[in-house]
């Protein structure tokens, strides 16, 4: 098996435990990493099939996820400062202003 | 077992310890640490599967600028442990369990499956140049949106953390 699918595979588990650490932790800043973590697992899928399939568009694509990835962290951090300012607490379950 | 194997099982390794630390650790700092781990091992494993210019951007771009932004935020907000409340009982006891599943079933498939048709061409050739070329002739548009992206992104950063609104 090439050494591209057992990157898959990786990628796949490293996809699993961002979204483990998305749905169970309490902390904004920790959730927010966690869906950092399946943005890279994604892009280590997008790089290794552009190796599999030998086709640079992939690499390609790789650049702007990590650009989005960039401006999604800027403006995320500033809406967590503000929430962080008003709210006093990082904690998510302080945050529901919205539930009923 | 070549070299490469080898290798790519240690960095692989790396890389499945920083993210379940991530999910393990309570003290946010701890936990962009171990990302800081992972993106620094994921890096490596793209100079494996011949990325070098994606590898030298990861380190420089991912982690060099975007985690230190992460650890510069929890920094200044002071983020303390987080604190004991129980998660609700539906979500351990089938939330838990259908995410493991997932995650196997996934793996399983995709450790299966066939390789697709290989485009022509046999080794890729020297990445940077044509990963730049194809950058600024196909894919020229969608970078120039980026860049816009960027600045939106910025002047809605500022924005948004003015002190008073």
């Amino acid at each position: 098996m090439p050494l591209a699918s057992y990157a898959v595979v990786l990628s796949a588990i490293l996809f699993g435990l961002g979204a483990l650490g998305f749905v169970f932790k309490r902390n904004i800043i920790t959730i927010f990493m966690s869906i950092e973590l399946m943005l890279n697992a994604v892009n280590l899928s997008f790089v290794a099939f552009s190796r599999l399939r030998l086709l640079l568009e992939g690499q390609v694509f790789v650049f702007f996820v990590i650009v989005v990835a960039a401006a999604e962290a800027a403006v995320g951090m500033a809406i967590i400062l503000q929430v962080a300012r008003n709210r006093h607490s990082l904690n998510i379950e302080r945050i529901d202003l919205l539930k009923q | 077992m070549s070299v490469e194997t080898i290798l790519f099982f240690v960095l692989a390794a790396a890389a499945l310890g920083g993210a379940a630390n991530l999910i393990v650790q309570t003290h946010p700092i701890h936990s962009a640490l171990s990302l800081i781990v992972v993106m620094v091992a994921l890096a490596g494993i793209y100079l494996l599967l011949g990325a070098e210019l994606l590898a030298a951007v990861q380190i420089i771009v991912y982690a060099g600028a975007i985690m230190v932004l992460f650890v510069f935020i929890i920094m200044l907000l002071n983020a303390g442990k987080e604190e004991r409340t129980s998660i609700s009982r539906a979500a351990t006891w089938l939330g838990l369990p259908f995410a493991v599943v997932l995650t196997a079933v996934l793996g399983w498939r995709i450790a299966m499956a066939q390789p697709g048709p290989m485009a022509p061409g046999g080794e890729i050739p020297g990445t940077t140049r044509v990963l730049s070329q194809l950058l600024f002739t196909s894919y020229v548009f969608p970078f120039e949106m980026t860049s816009i992206l960027i600045l939106v992104a910025i002047l809605g950063a500022v924005v948004l953390a003015k002190r008073d609104f």
